[in-house]
């Protein structure tokens, strides 16, 4: 763990979805490692480095809020595209909202603020100039100048995030009261395997004192 | 068609004086609440309906004919005037039945093309039915829901109308419906926009006035009886000198305030004249300017 860092994120909303409840979203309690990574690659990222999320400080009470919107239910098909790209001509390849419309109520967490701790490893992708040290640097430097590629969110992009680096040498922000103890979160997403047909691994989380340790992703503990 | 090369921030301002700026599906339409804090709230999409209602109208012809490059993918029928609708008619293209694209090359084509025609592709993204992952846009334009800057009550109003729908209710005469409105709410808006983003869909310098623009005047074509008077307050707009930005997006925002400043702060607000909004221009971080549209 010499390469660790340490990123507070926060903000108003947030909305982590379970996979078993996406239609009318369901938000998990907490941060899945999967979304903490994408705020990381956010920041920096080169196919050099994989980012691995050692453990998630949750730093508030954890509340809800529901949302009902409306949303639109197809996709924009290959198919049609291909056809008005042949015809040259965009008429004809449009979606009508109102024929289309699904109303979706989301349940989201409000209020929240994570600590997410995490390292990477060189890809075999890496060159001979990729050094951990190199990628390190330039992840401190953005995240403490607040750069970053795109804006980082918290489960979806209508929920931005605030991001901060703590320090290497500063204190951890200690988790609300409310989460002192030991909670069982369930099973938990833990992130999507690429390589093998988008296959999705989880991880029973436990929350002790706000803390939740993630096993590794080919650890014993992860099922896919 | 360049794309943009700095990164920016905006916060927009809009109010809504007896009006009902964005309805809420679960509460029979009510204006959306916080219920922590009943603070209002009109969410990301209904401000980029709006946008792309905009551009819509600025960019089509008297026949409703989109300009080249600005067609909206995500369409209203409102929006769309009958000869438009005939013309879409007329032209209709068959849909084939689904075929996905084998390789990756031919997805980017697919998603460089939709890019290059279609403004609302360009600016917020759009998923396409591959499972490569070309097939999706993420747009450089991030918005986060808009709140207002305080609590809002909204009134219930009962109006009453002198004609009926159907035959059997003649001998009724008269039929009684519900609004909603807010008497007065100063709403407050954050948007991002990632240079970075932008390269991979061609946003362009030309597409972000336009949607300083939209911005600005999307109120002003979306008139109804259910809006009331909606108008749009302010624009304020970081520029950062580079792509991947210099200086925290919480930290820029917090450089805008708006504050009461007619009448007690914990009574209610009535016009836009109540609020003073700030920006603390001495405070802006180096390598960060602002400007402001409205």
């Amino acid at each position: 763990m010499a390469y660790g860092i340490r990123l507070l994120v926060w903000g108003e909303r947030a909305c982590f979805t379970r996979p078993e409840m996406k239609v009318e979203r369901v938000s998990y309690d907490v941060i899945t490692p999967s979304a903490a990574r994408g705020i990381l690659e956010a920041i920096h990222w080169k196919p050099a480095i994989r980012w691995v999320v050692d453990r998630i400080r949750v730093l508030k009470p954890i509340r809800f809020e529901s949302i009902r919107r409306n949303e639109v239910g197809g996709k924009l098909s290959a198919a049609s595209v291909t056809k008005a790209m042949k015809a040259g001509r965009t008429d004809g390849l449009v979606s009508l909202i109102e024929d289309d419309r699904q109303q979706r109520a989301a349940t989201v967490l409000r209020d929240v603020a994570y600590v997410i701790e995490a390292h990477f490893e060189l890809t075999p992708r890496a060159e001979a100039c990729d050094s951990e040290g190199k990628h390190l640097d330039i992840f401190n430097r953005r995240a403490r100048k607040g750069q970053c590629f795109h804006a980082p969110c918290l489960g979806v992009r209508e929920f931005p995030a605030c991001f901060e680096l703590i320090e290497e040498d500063s204190s951890q922000p200690e988790p609300h009261a409310d989460l002192l103890g030991e909670r069982d979160l369930g099973w938990m997403l833990h992130d999507i395997d690429f390589a093998n047909q988008m296959t999705p691994h989880f991880f029973r989380a436990f929350m002790r004192d706000g803390v939740i340790d993630v096993p590794p992703f080919t650890g014993v503990e992860v099922k896919a | 068609m360049t794309a943009i090369t700095n990164r920016y921030e905006f916060v927009y301002f809009f109010d809504v004086t007896n009006g009902n700026p964005n309805g809420d599906p679960d509460a029979g339409n009510l204006p959306r609440l916080d219920p922590e804090t009943n603070q209002g709230l009109v969410t990301d999409v209904c401000l980029k309906r709006k946008i792309r209602n905009y551009v819509a109208l600025e960019k089509s012809d008297a026949e409703g004919k989109p300009e080249a490059g600005y067609v909206i993918y995500m369409q209203e029928k409102s929006v769309l005037n009958n000869q438009h609708k005939q013309a879409y008619e007329a032209l209709k293209i068959e849909p084939e039945p689904k075929k996905l694209p084998k390789d990756e090359a031919k997805a980017r084509e697919l998603t460089a093309w939709m890019c290059r025609n279609f403004f609302d592709v360009r600016a917020f993204g759009a998923v396409m039915t591959t499972e490569i992952n070309a097939g999706q846009v993420r747009g450089p334009i991030q918005m986060a829901f808009a709140t207002s800057v305080d609590p809002v009550v909204p009134l219930e109003v009962s109006i009453t109308r002198m004609a009926v729908t159907n035959e059997k209710d003649l001998e009724k005469e008269r039929t009684m419906g519900r609004k909603h409105i807010i008497p007065y709410g100063l709403y407050r808006a954050h948007g991002f926009i990632s240079a970075k983003l932008a390269e991979r869909t061609g946003f362009s310098d030309a597409d972000l006035e336009l949607l300083w623009r939209a911005l600005g005047n999307m109120f002003e074509h979306d008139r109804s009886a259910a809006r009331g008077e909606m108008a749009a307050r302010r624009l304020i707009v970081f520029k950062h000198e580079c792509a991947m930005g210099n200086a925290p997006a919480h930290k820029l925002f917090e450089l805008v305030k708006a504050e009461r400043v007619e009448g007690e702060a914990d009574t209610p607000a009535r016009s836009f004249a109540d609020y003073r909004i700030s920006v603390d221009a001495e405070s802006v971080p180096v390598g960060v300017s602002v400007r402001e549209y409205i």
